[in-house]
């Protein structure tokens, strides 16, 4: 037993040198040495984000409750920045990397692993520091319940990571994936949660719409924030469900890949 | 050692599965050199990746109790946007070697200068050749697999080559890939020939050349 738990830890120890060394790599590539680097990391989803927020403020976006919009707009569309670049980032993810796979310890799901971390910190930097400076600057509460935060947060980038590498892994034997993860992502959008409330819609759309799994995870991150202000609503098993099941196929279709690629 | 054991490796085309590789079985022990001769596209830089472990065969088993190179060919093992240096840092962190200390082997043995801090896509493939060759000895590997690059360049990379490999390393074993039938002969004490996905094996050098050189004149 203890012979077996020294090769898991190698094995671990192995995987996690693989990982950092492809996240190094893939720093170097997306962001290079030129003016600000690797800090475009967050620099990009925060400006992003704050282009939003003073959309919104300024059309007084409709949202179906009294909340302040910037509050609404930093947990609405930071979580919509944290599911949706996993993906898109994760699709055709295999194709630079294959001349590296000349090294047997990288493997597909390291390549993943390493545009999953990247992408899902810097989406989390963002979200950190605006909140931080929206809430020194007078614009934003404290969240009310930090851990209920963290776990709303956690649930969508387990999500959009095992959706990111489901779909990284299929589009490797299907481009038609990469054709079609624009428009949806795009649709996927308004339905997300990131612009209304559930409990602001009539009672038989809330009731459809909390299929989404997205929305289950905004509302969680919401209720962490906003507390008693918000009636949040959510299916919390259903949306652990989702996570597990897209997991076990993503896993499922990085094995099959793993037997079929030809590094280059 | 490494012992193949009934490796097939089928390929998908448009015309159909095609099986590049067909129950190729054999085992090499520490400090045996093999030479593989054979015809373009005949599957031997598939069967040096298969033993690699970066590709998985089709069905058959490959088992590894030495330390095995990555394939040492023109193409793979670097990424093209980054530059020499960049890679050399990638692989430092993978095989766990230091970086700072093999910056200054890798700069010595390539000559390649300012070309070291520019993207690797930019590089000629003997300059390609020598990166390739001078990062994989910063790694001691008890079996180094060799596709080509070795047996290309000038006459100093080739003098270069000839002690770090089989002078300072001459105890370890390799898999040796060319089509400079002579750089076999001189450097290895196994022969085989692959042909139409078999693998066959031969006593001499002589033998295996004159089985490779009727190949190469028979229609496929």
């Amino acid at each position: 037993m203890p012979l077996r738990l020294a090769m898991i830890g190698r094995s671990a120890a192995v995987q996690w040198r693989v990982i950092y060394a492809l996240l190094m790599r893939e720093i170097l590539t997306r962001y290079g040495r030129h003016n600000i680097g690797f800090l475009w990391l967050f620099v990009e989803p925060m400006v992003f984000t704050t282009g939003v927020t003073i959309l919104w403020t300024l059309t007084k976006s409709v949202h179906g409750s009294s909340l302040p919009i910037v509050a609404f707009a930093l947990t609405g569309y930071s979580s919509v920045l944290l599911w949706r670049n996993m993906p898109a980032r994760c699709i055709g993810a295999i194709e630079p990397n294959l001349a590296l796979m000349y090294h047997r310890n990288v493997r597909v799901i390291d390549v993943f692993a390493a545009r999953l971390l990247l992408e899902a910190g810097g989406a989390t930097i963002s979200f950190i520091t605006l909140s931080l400076f929206y809430i020194y600057i007078g614009w934003l509460e404290p969240p009310d319940d930090v851990l209920t935060v963290i776990g709303g947060w956690l649930m969508i980038g387990w999500f959009g990571a095992s959706l990111a590498t489901f779909l990284g892994a299929l589009a490797e034997k299907n481009e038609i994936v990469d054709r079609l993860w624009h428009p949806i992502s795009y649709i996927a959008f308004p339905l997300s949660g990131a612009a209304f409330m559930v409990d602001a819609l009539p009672p038989i759309a809330q009731h459809y719409i909390l299929y989404v799994p997205m929305v289950n995870g905004i509302e969680i991150v919401r209720e962490g924030y906003f507390g008693s202000q918000i009636h949040a609503r959510y299916d919390f098993p259903y949306l652990l469900g989702c996570c597990v099941g897209l997991s076990l196929l993503a896993f499922a279709q990085v094995a099959v890949i793993n037997r079929e690629i030809t590094p280059q | 050692m490494i012992r193949v054991e009934h490796i097939h490796k089928v390929y998908p085309t448009r015309t159909g599965d095609r099986e590049v590789l067909n129950d190729i079985s054999f085992t090499l022990n520490h400090g045996e050199k093999l030479g593989i001769l054979g015809r373009n596209g005949a599957g031997k830089s598939t069967l040096i990746r298969l033993v690699s472990g970066a590709e998985a065969p089709t069905s058959g088993e490959i088992v590894r109790t030495m330390s095995v190179s990555w394939p040492l060919a023109f193409s793979g093992a670097f990424q093209n946007s980054l530059t020499g240096l960049d890679n050399l840092r990638f692989i430092s962190r993978i095989y766990q070697q230091d970086y700072k200390n093999n910056v200054n082997f890798v700069t010595e043995f390539t000559e390649l200068g300012l070309y070291l801090r520019e993207p690797v896509r930019s590089y000629s493939q003997g300059m390609r050749a020598r990166l390739a060759f001078a990062i994989s000895m910063i790694i001691e590997f008890d079996c180094y697999l060799i596709d080509e690059v070795a047996a290309v360049g000038d006459a100093k990379f080739h003098e270069r080559c000839e002690f770090e490999l089989f002078q300072k390393r001459a105890d370890r074993a390799m898999i040796i890939i060319s089509h400079d039938a002579d750089y076999v002969r001189k450097h290895c004490n196994r022969f085989s020939v692959l042909h139409k996905g078999k693998m066959t094996f031969y006593e001499s050098f002589e033998q295996a050349h004159d089985i490779h050189i009727r190949n190469l004149h028979t229609p496929i």
